[in-house]
């Protein structure tokens, strides 16, 4: 328990919030490997989970359906610290790309397995009825298919941000920032209240991004389909 | 015989679901309760196995009050049909017909045998035994339920709007082949319908309830069409014109049954498949 | 036996002479760990989210805060957690079992409760309509039909288990994780290559015996396709934890 107390007056130490060992530098490090390739995850998966999404009829759909799901399975499988340390190997340690690719193969899969299931969930008696007020293809994607597959696609992308947040701390292991530095720094010194600083620092981002996405969902999904969904 | 002295159910939040009921309902026989939604009759059958325990009176079954019964001991000497029939999805049909028996501590090969000639007698063919619910269609889910309520020959049969959600050619066949079924066991059975066709069809008596929990009519099908006892029941029954109606299909239905089996039966079968 | 591919400097991505030389010790050592971290807590989260699981469901008013506190713990990096525990149960593997425990446990609330409320309303009535007392009517008709959804969630807690397992290696408690930083500091891919792979290979494996023992016991799950509700595994899709 003391050692928990030492960690929190890790914090108070001089020289903890300036530097480029500082604070708000190993968080700008963090966010800005996660939002990287958070966004790479988006612009693939996105787009891939809508249009999959329909493919709803005949013996392709059975197959796309397969492959989107076992892809699921497999992303869980994956071991992370194994695809990250492999990358470094076969490159070059201290570089951000390789970093990236496991990251956004880890990303990819719930991204699209929820937005794909989020589109297959809509009734086809919704579409019907939206096709026979005469909206168009776009206009039934945008106004109806979107705003119901919502919470789904939410779900998915808040995974794939706690997926990749915790990911980017394991970085620090093979050589670059972000608040995983100070756990392997202090694992290397052994220097417990700098780890578990480390620790502290990275499960209160993921929260902090929990908590993000539970607003965002409050905020842009319509209560009527909030309510359908429950939670 | 079951027996209604003074019953009702008063909610916490003030509805009264049954005022005041008095009835007695004759062993042997078939007894509808009838009404609109809301009006009570699926409440007074519930009470009768305590799915619903009545705030005030008395309920006996043959002269037993059903308090002093445990509810699980009393269910299982009482049948209970309901709407979606209530299948267990995880057992294969001869095994749901056998719930009760076996919950009774039935020896399991003898309940099996049992089920398999219950199935026969409600008209499903045996090979279906084996079978899970999701594989039958709606009619023949239905037949499964009224087997596995009598599987334990229990004097009393409790139907809570068991041919509703099938379609109407189907009911009709599932209904003539109740009535059959009826003239071989004689159960006492309780029956609930919103549907007076159906009332008139089946029913040795009717309880006709109105919105509020109450009693309006209690009588025979004729009785009921000869004199109905206030405008609501008047109304029910689809006013002079429903009532004329209602008697032609009565005495239609006497012929067939004059005729002996009806075309129906096949039809049904057919339309099950 | 040509190179696979490789690396920067021309060393294979797997020499197999280190496997053999390393089969019988290091291997099978990091496997025995990596079997034992990851299943204890499977077993610990599965005993534990039975009860609480039927408590949620039973009591409506306990589900929507367990439900927020399990999807905070699943929030929560598992090297965060490890690390935190450290201060408490030291290098062992305790540190390990316990936040691989929660995740399983964020997992399989929900897929307790949820399974518990697939149970359509007018099977319970008949139940109970028959004699069925509230102990035997979970036993036998309640939880049998809950079981593929419980199952799913079973299944995504063990795969997610066998891959966080791994992470461990950092702090030197990671099983076949041990392989991956092996590599790393002899900069030799073969180990993480081997470990990647087992990992991976056990994580099917598990899945699938998994899949048979869920099978087995539901066969009315495989009867008719015509009506089959859409797969436990769309409703557990969030999986458990995160490296």
């Amino acid at each position: 328990m003391n050692a928990i107390f030492d960690a929190l007056s890790w914090f108070g130490e001089s020289g903890q919030w300036s530097g480029p060992d500082g604070i708000p530098s190993r968080l700008a490090e963090h966010l800005w490997y996660s939002l990287l390739a958070f966004l790479i995850t988006v612009a693939i998966a996105l787009p891939l989970g809508l249009l999959l999404g329909h493919v709803r009829h005949g013996r392709l759909a059975g197959v796309v359906g397969f492959v989107v799901m076992a892809s699921a399975n497999a992303a869980r499988a994956l071991p992370t610290l194994g695809l990250l340390i492999l990358a470094v190997v076969l490159t070059s340690a201290g570089d951000l790309v390789p970093i990236l690719i496991p990251l956004v193969i880890l990303a990819v899969p719930p991204v699209l397995v929820n937005t794909y299931a989020g589109v297959q969930q809509v009734e086809p008696g919704l579409r019907d009825a939206a096709e026979g007020m005469g909206m168009t293809g776009v206009q039934v994607a945008l106004r109806l298919e979107a705003p119901v597959a919502l919470p789904l696609i939410l779900l998915g992308l808040r995974t794939a941000a706690i997926q990749i947040i915790s990911t980017a701390t394991l970085a620090a292991y093979v050589g670059l920032g972000g608040f995983g530095r100070y756990i392997m720094d202090g694992y290397a010194r052994q220097e417990y209240d700098q780890m578990a600083g480390g620790a502290i620092l990275v499960a209160v981002l993921a929260v902090l991004v929990q908590l993000l996405f539970a607003l965002l969902r409050r905020f842009v999904v319509s209560p009527g389909v909030r309510l359908q969904t429950g939670s | 015989m079951i027996t209604f002295e003074g019953v009702s159910k008063r909610y916490p939040d003030g509805t009264v679901a049954v005022d005041h009921l008095d009835l007695e309902i004759p062993a042997g026989r078939i007894t509808v309760l009838v009404g609109p939604s809301g009006c009570g009759k699926t409440t007074t059958l519930r009470m009768i196995n305590r799915m619903v325990d009545a705030t005030d009176g008395t309920i006996t079954v043959d002269g037993r009050n059903v308090r002093d019964v445990d509810p699980p001991t009393l269910r299982r000497g009482i049948g209970y049909v309901i709407q979606q029939a209530g299948l267990f999805p995880h057992r294969t049909i001869v095994d749901n017909i056998a719930t009760v028996p076996l919950l009774l501590g039935r020896n399991k090969k003898e309940a099996r045998t049992h089920a398999l000639e219950l199935m026969e007698r409600v008209g499903l063919d045996a090979a279906l035994a084996k079978r899970y619910p999701v594989q039958l269609s709606g009619g023949q889910q239905q037949r499964v339920g009224v087997a596995r309520a009598l599987a334990a020959d229990p004097p009393i049969l409790l139907m809570d709007e068991p041919f509703s959600a099938v379609d109407p050619v189907v009911r009709t066949g599932l209904q003539d082949e109740f009535l059959r079924l009826q003239d071989e066991v004689e159960k006492t059975i309780v029956f609930v319908t919103h549907d007076i066709d159906e009332a008139v069809k089946l029913g040795h008596r009717i309880a006709v309830f109105q919105v509020g929990g109450k009693l309006a009519q209690y009588a025979s099908p004729d009785e009921l069409l000869a004199a109905p006892a206030n405008a609501f029941v008047r109304d029910f029954l689809g006013g002079d014109k429903g009532i004329r109606r209602l008697r032609f299909t009565q005495e239609l239905e006497a012929e067939d049954d004059a005729s002996g089996q009806t075309a129906d039966t096949v039809a049904d079968k057919a339309a099950d498949r | 036996m040509s190179p696979l591919a490789a690396g920067d400097d021309g060393e294979p991505l797997i020499r197999w002479e280190w496997i053999s030389n390393n089969l019988t010790d290091d291997i099978a050592e990091a496997l025995r760990e990596h079997l034992i971290l990851s299943f204890t807590p499977v077993l610990l989260g599965f005993l534990v989210s039975l009860p609480l699981g039927l408590a949620c469901a039973r009591w409506k008013r306990l589900y929507q805060p367990t439900l927020a506190i399990t999807s905070i713990l699943y929030a929560l990096p598992a090297i965060a957690l490890f690390v935190i525990l450290i201060a408490f149960t030291g290098l062992t593997y305790t540190t390990v079992v316990v936040p691989l425990t929660l995740y399983t446990l964020s997992v399989l609330v929900p897929g307790v409760v949820d399974g518990l409320a697939a149970v359509p309303d007018h099977v319970r009535q008949a139940a109970t309509a028959m004699g069925f007392g509230p102990l035997r009517r979970l036993l036998q008709v309640e939880l049998p039909i809950a079981l593929p959804v419980v199952m799913a969630g079973l299944r995504v807690a063990t795969v997610s288990n066998i891959s966080l397992v791994s992470v461990g290696a950092i702090m030197g408690l990671g099983g076949l994780g041990q392989l991956f930083t092996t590599g790393l500091q002899r900069d030799f891919p073969t180990p993480i290559v081997v470990g990647v792979v087992l990992v991976i290979l056990l994580a099917l494996l598990s899945d699938l015996i998994l899949l048979g023992i869920q099978r087995a016991f539901t066969p009315w799950e495989r009867a008719g396709g015509t009506r089959r509700r859409k797969t436990a595994d769309q409703a557990a899709l969030p999986g458990g934890g995160a490296a």
